[in-house]
């Protein structure tokens, strides 16, 4: 996955950058090789022959060179960088837009919180081996082929210590890292160990308090941080293993190279200039592929990440907009389902099976149940955030699945269970669905929502700030903010999926009654779960494992309809005793 | 959190950085309720109110206190500096008997007679058996140093997870989740990683310049001098780039957070962003922030890039002009040419650990900055001492609040002046709008927070004088926030009361309507409740959190909205197991829906702040008030 990850989207679309970064790195590389040969025919033609100008003459040569490294080298880490981030930016924006066309389903699968972490974190992760290969690691394979050639040049037979001390040296950062990989998993799970802890005891401090658990909490805490500190160490000692090793290898590798060059000297093999040479010669090449064996210890976590940015990508979206989509239709705002069903993926039983019932326009229809009945997927269905394994769903005559996305949302008002607000002002949330509402007709809905009151306490009233996700005003705030979002919108079909939950009574009642006068003509679909807020509905469905069990008015199935019989029974008990 | 560029020439960074999947992310959704409605955003950072993660005000200070954390490890410390010390000084003579090895060489060959092959074996033995005893050397003190670095570190993360315990929960209203919980987590990760990878490497790198300066002198002091002027070079080098990639660094830092959080946001928003027709703008700012993001990550990356080739050019240069003069002097007979071999050797070890102790103070930066997030944790505040009064033996549970007044923020009065009397055994019921103040009363009898004047007696004793954990263990709560830890079923009830028996645990689960679906799961009581509680619904994470309360067995019980996520079928025969709870019991139930609370002995009705009736159900509604309205508004619909 890592590799085709790079080839679609770094090799493919910077190809270019990236052989530009090849041959100034070659060219840089040759010249920071060509800097050793040149030193040693200052030694064997300058100093031994004490030709001073040759020394001043050569050393001009090495000073150009080495320039035209640097000039090399810099270049070609523009290049890289551009090409790394570029990549970077692209993966994020394929995995992004990926996540957006997903439904719900997919949604679910992932996990809000995990997606967030592939199209940030692990993007980066990836980006950062990118990086790291198209500036840095190009050059060692260049360095290691380059290097070995000049030392070929200096003396032919004493390379075999090239032959000796490279893999040698591969071998023993090889071992280790190899003994470390599987390490570095178990840090990571360790880490989100400890911290998972600590996520927790923030969250649950009232609990933890409130049931006197602190010293528990802290042998948890303690277990997991011992947990994370032993993994860190054996991790740690490895780490602090590599550098003497490659050390002692290349040390003992220059005491080899004396000693043999000085044998084939002796017999007159060999000058010294080219020992000293062929010295650093081997140094270079060493060190370069200690540069390369490094990688292999940054393409593991890459890789993982790859694979999880692989399966956003290779996921498509079970909700499939059509080819040639419905805009215009002539029934208004009617929303029918039709012997719909739903099932999980690999689930055993069905969410939803045969529901069949119609939400006419300008009247309400409720939708009740207990919780995990099903009711929040079936109007999940409406504007298409699922779409049904059986049966189709209607919204004014049309399957929802042949309307084109945007007229299908266009005509929804949803106002989901998880009041969610966006980071920005009142104003900017109230008119997420219609940029070009009014100020007053902003006011409007809020005092629909009953939501005016505590908008105009805040100082900045309208443009007061909202933080992410809603959190700075309270779940009722939330929840009757994302009421008036939806009036804003003046769709023709609401769909309000048990958004009364986080209200008082008296709120409720007043919101509903206010409501009722805004929704006028309206197709109507409330999901609740008092009796209070639904029975008044025109139409209540009632949904029992997924299975409607009874619909009619409130009259109708308090006598016809036993599951919402005790429904009304579990909430008017106290009423009842006192009539 | 990458913290800029893993400088390539460094050993091996990167233990898996921190941020994996499940640390990052999610800001947690706040659910209690009546928190303070309005905080003002705690940090800066614009209408968005992402962190901005730079500024390193006090970078001294700060580094020192985070070198502190390692004073109990002095010793270890002290031991590794000594062998690094000694391992050094081996290897920095290395070159220099290498260095013999080659005048050895050349005599031999300059002299036309043949080499002195005994005197070249026993000095390449010599530089052999330094080589090898300062690697063993060395891989010692990277032990000790590890061993030092992850105690420490771990010293700190408990440090962090007491101070936790110790903060008043206005520490934790105040700032948002997802802020702090990045201090204690990615921050100290951070911490982590930068002391494990600098510390090491500081002292080595440190130590080997100045090892390899004084060799340098002790070969050649005329070409020492020629090679020391590359150190203000160097420095000065990489100063300036350093502090410009810095500062685009921090830009990159601030456009990634920007980019983040508009992803959390979209993602968490997704079908929002749908149904509502905006994914042509989510689209258009998401490719803005990449871009920016992209821009200022690419120059960073370029300018900080930099850094190694320039320092290359500057080790070239130093190489060119030392071959040139030390070629002259051995042309002129000053130097050997084993010493002009063994300085180009150091100059060579000369620049490399200078580039890292550059790019090692980048990382290091970071981790400090990261440090005083964390320290400014530790430094917070903490709760007021606990008292030393003791309840009597047996506390019957009476309560009363005698003139309380409190608010949250001084310049919004919450309560003022309220008082109430709860006798053993009562169940006292709470109700009113949102933001009346009936979950701050709960706040204040369980001591999260303290009022600001009056006082709050249990059995005749101020709670304020009785130590918060003795005071709290007689307290058993549910709340709406259905909190679980991730752990078993079965421990979570247990959480209520460790040394709770089985059958206690099965006896509360049962009451509690807890046994009927967990028999139902595959795993029974040894499920694990994951992280979004995924396997299980929010009504019965609920019926669990009340389970928890039941098997504590306390003598006073707050039910804060705690049936609100159960329905109302389920609810009914949860009542019936909390009028159990209750009974014998002073119990405080607060709840939106009446109908849990009619058979209260006492109601009080809340507005703004103040009770504004009180008395049972039925003399409530006989008296057609507050009470009275509510009830109608709830209640008008389901009797005909």
């Amino acid at each position: 996955m890592l590799i085709r990850l790079l080839r679609t989207h770094l090799l493919r679309p910077y190809g270019r950058l990236l052989l530009g970064v090849l041959v100034l790195q070659l060219v840089g590389t040759l010249a920071s090789l060509y800097l050793p040969s040149l030193n040693a025919s200052i030694i064997d033609r300058g100093v031994l022959t004490g030709d001073t100008a040759f020394i001043w003459r050569t050393g001009k040569v090495m000073l150009a060179v080495s320039l035209l490294q640097i000039v090399c080298s810099a270049v070609a880490t523009y290049l890289g960088a551009r090409a790394a981030m570029g990549f970077g930016r692209d993966v994020r924006g394929a995995v992004f837009d990926r996540v957006l066309s997903f439904s719900a389903r997919e949604l679910n699968h992932f996990g809000a919180p995990s997606l967030i972490t592939r199209t940030t974190n692990d993007v980066q992760q990836v980006q950062m081996l990118a990086l790291l290969s198209s500036t840095v690691f190009v050059a060692a394979p260049i360095t290691m082929v380059g290097g070995v050639v000049m030392a070929l040049r200096e003396d032919v037979v004493l390379s075999w210590l090239i032959i000796v001390a490279v893999p040698v040296l591969v071998v023993a950062i090889g071992l280790l890292i190899w003994r470390m990989r599987p390490l570095f998993r178990v840090v990571q799970t360790r880490i989100d160990a400890v911290n998972r802890v600590l996520r927790e005891q923030i969250t649950g401090i009232r609990v933890v308090r409130a049931f006197v658990r602190e010293p528990f909490e802290a042998a948890r805490f303690g277990e997991a941080n011992a947990g994370l500190t032993a993994t860190q160490t054996s991790v740690g000692r490895y780490q602090a293993a590599l550098f003497p090793i490659v050390m002692l290898v290349l040390n003992v590798s220059s005491v080899a190279v004396l000693w043999f060059g000085a044998q084939r000297i002796d017999a007159g093999q060999m000058q010294i200039g080219a020992l000293t040479a062929f010295l650093t010669y081997l140094v270079q090449i060493l060190m370069s592929v200690m540069m390369a064996t490094f990688l292999l210890m940054i393409a593991p976590r890459a890789a993982v990440c790859a694979e999880r940015i692989g399966e956003v990508l290779g996921t498509e979206s079970s909700v499939v907009p059509p080819v040639d989509g419905v805009r215009t239709t002539t029934v208004a705002s009617r929303v029918r389902f039709e012997h719909v069903g739903f099932t999980y993926p690999g689930a055993d039983s069905p969410v939803l099976h045969d529901v069949t019932f119609t939400a006419e326009p300008g009247r309400t229809t409720a939708i009740i149940g207990s919780t995990g009945s099903g009711k929040t997927t079936l109007v999940s269905l409406v504007p298409r955030l699922f779409d049904a394994t059986a049966g189709t769903t209607e919204v004014d005559g049309v399957d929802v699945r042949r309307l084109e996305p945007e007229a299908l949302w266009s005509r929804i008002g949803l106002v989901p269970q998880r009041a969610f607000l966006f980071s920005g002002t009142v104003a900017s949330n109230l008119r997420y669905g219609r940029p070009d509402a009014t100020d007053d007709e902003l006011w409007a809905a809020l005092r629909t929502a009953q939501a005016e009151d505590f908008v105009r306490a805040m100082p900045e009233q309208l443009e007061a700030p909202i933080a992410q996700g809603g959190t700075n005003v309270s779940g009722g705030q939330r929840q009757r903010l994302a009421i008036a979002r939806a009036l804003v919108k003046q769709p023709e079909v609401y769909v309000f999926d048990d958004a009364f939950s986080a209200l008082d009574v008296a709120t409720d009642a007043r919101l509903r009654a206010a409501l009722a006068r805004e929704t006028e003509g309206a197709c109507v679909i409330i999901v609740g779960q008092r009796v209070a807020t639904i029975r008044d509905a025109d139409l209540i469905v009632v949904l029992e494992d997924g299975r409607v069990v009874g619909q009619g008015t409130h009259e109708e199935l308090l006598n016809g309809c036993p599951t919402y019989a005790e429904i009304v029974d579990s909430q008017r008990s106290a009423a009842e005793v006192l009539a | 959190m990458s913290t800029g560029t893993p400088t390539p020439s460094s050993t091996p960074s990167s233990t898996p950085s921190s941020t994996p999947s499940s640390t990052s992310t999610s800001t947690p959704v706040a659910k209690a309720p009546e928190r303070p409605k309005y905080a003002p955003q705690t940090r800066g950072g614009g209408p968005f109110g992402q962190r901005v993660q730079e500024r390193s005000m006090s970078f001294v200070p700060s580094l020192r206190r985070l070198l502190g954390q390692l004073r109990p490890e002095r010793g270890v410390l002290l031991a590794a500096v000594a062998l690094t010390v000694v391992g050094i000084g081996m290897s920095v003579v290395g070159p220099r008997i290498l260095g013999t090895a080659t005048d050895i060489i050349v005599t031999g060959v300059t002299g036309g007679r043949s080499i002195d092959f005994r005197a070249l074996g026993s000095t390449l033995l010599l530089a052999l058996g330094l080589y090898v005893v300062s690697s063993l050397v060395l891989l010692l003190q990277g032990y000790l140093l590890n061993g030092a670095v992850q105690r420490s570190v771990r010293r700190l993360r408990d440090l962090v997870e007491a101070k936790i315990h110790r903060l008043p929960l206005s520490y934790f209203d105040r700032q948002t989740r997802g802020e702090l919980l990045s201090r204690v987590t990615n921050d100290i990760d951070n911490v982590a990683q930068s002391l494990q990878q600098t510390l090491s490497q500081l002292l080595t790198s440190l130590l080997t310049v100045i090892g390899v300066t004084v060799m340098m002198f002790v070969v050649s002091p005329v070409l020492a001098i020629i090679a020391l002027v590359t150190i203000p070079v160097a420095l000065g080098v990489t100063t300036v780039i350093g502090k410009r990639a810095q500062r685009l660094f921090v830009a990159q830092w601030r456009s990634t957070g920007e980019l983040n959080s508009h992803i959390e946001e979209a993602f968490t928003g997704q079908s929002l962003v749908k149904v509502f027709g905006r994914q042509r703008e989510v689209e258009q700012v998401f490719a803005e922030r990449n871009d920016a993001v992209y821009r200022a990550s690419f120059g960073a990356q370029f300018v900080s890039g930099l850094i190694m080739p320039t320092m290359f050019f500057i080790g070239n240069l130093n190489y060119v002009v030392i071959a040139v003069v030390g070629g002259l002097r051995v042309a002129t007979g000053t130097m050997s040419l084993g010493d002009v071999q063994a300085f180009i050797q150091y100059s060579r070890q000369f620049t490399q650990p200078l580039t890292q102790v550059a790019s090692m103070a980048n990382l290091l930066q970071s981790g400090v900055a990261s440090a005083e997030r964390v320290f400014e944790v530790l430094d917070a505040e903490e709760q007021t001492v606990d008292g030393t009064t003791v309840l009597p033996a047996t506390v019957r549970g009476r309560v009363a609040f005698e003139d309380v007044s409190f608010s949250y923020a001084p310049e919004t009065p919450l309560i003022e002046h309220l008082s109430l009397v709860a006798e053993p055994g009562q169940t006292i019921a709470v109700v009113g709008p949102t933001g009346a103040g009936k979950t701050t009363l709960v706040n204040l009898l369980m001591r999260f927070y303290d009022p600001r004047s009056g006082r709050i007696l249990l059995d005749g004793v101020d709670v304020a004088t009785v130590p918060r954990s003795v005071l709290r263990s007689e307290v058993g709560m549910v709340l709406q926030d259905t909190w679980l830890f991730h752990g078993t079923i079965h421990d979570n009830i247990a959480y209520g009361r460790p040394d709770a028996s089985e059958p206690d645990i099965l006896a509360a689960a049962e009451a509690t309507y807890v046994d009927r679906f967990v028999r139902s799961l595959p795993d029974g009581y040894a499920t694990v409740i994951d992280e979004e509680g995924s396997n299980v619904s929010a009504g019965e994470r609920q019926l669990i959190t009340i389970a928890r309360a039941f098997l504590a067995d306390p003598t006073l019980l707050i039910l804060d909205e705690a049936t609100s996520s159960v329905d109302t079928r389920t609810e009914v025969l949860v009542q019936q197991a909390m009028a159990a709870l209750r009974s014998a019991r002073t119990s405080f139930v607060i709840a939106h829906r009446l109908s849990t609370i009619r058979d209260a002995d006492v109601i009080l009705v809340m507005e703004a702040g103040a009770i504004v009736e009180q008395g049972s159900h039925a003399e409530l509604l006989e008296r057609r008030g507050a009470y009275w309205r509510l009830y109608e508004a709830q209640f008008a619909g389901a009797v005909e």
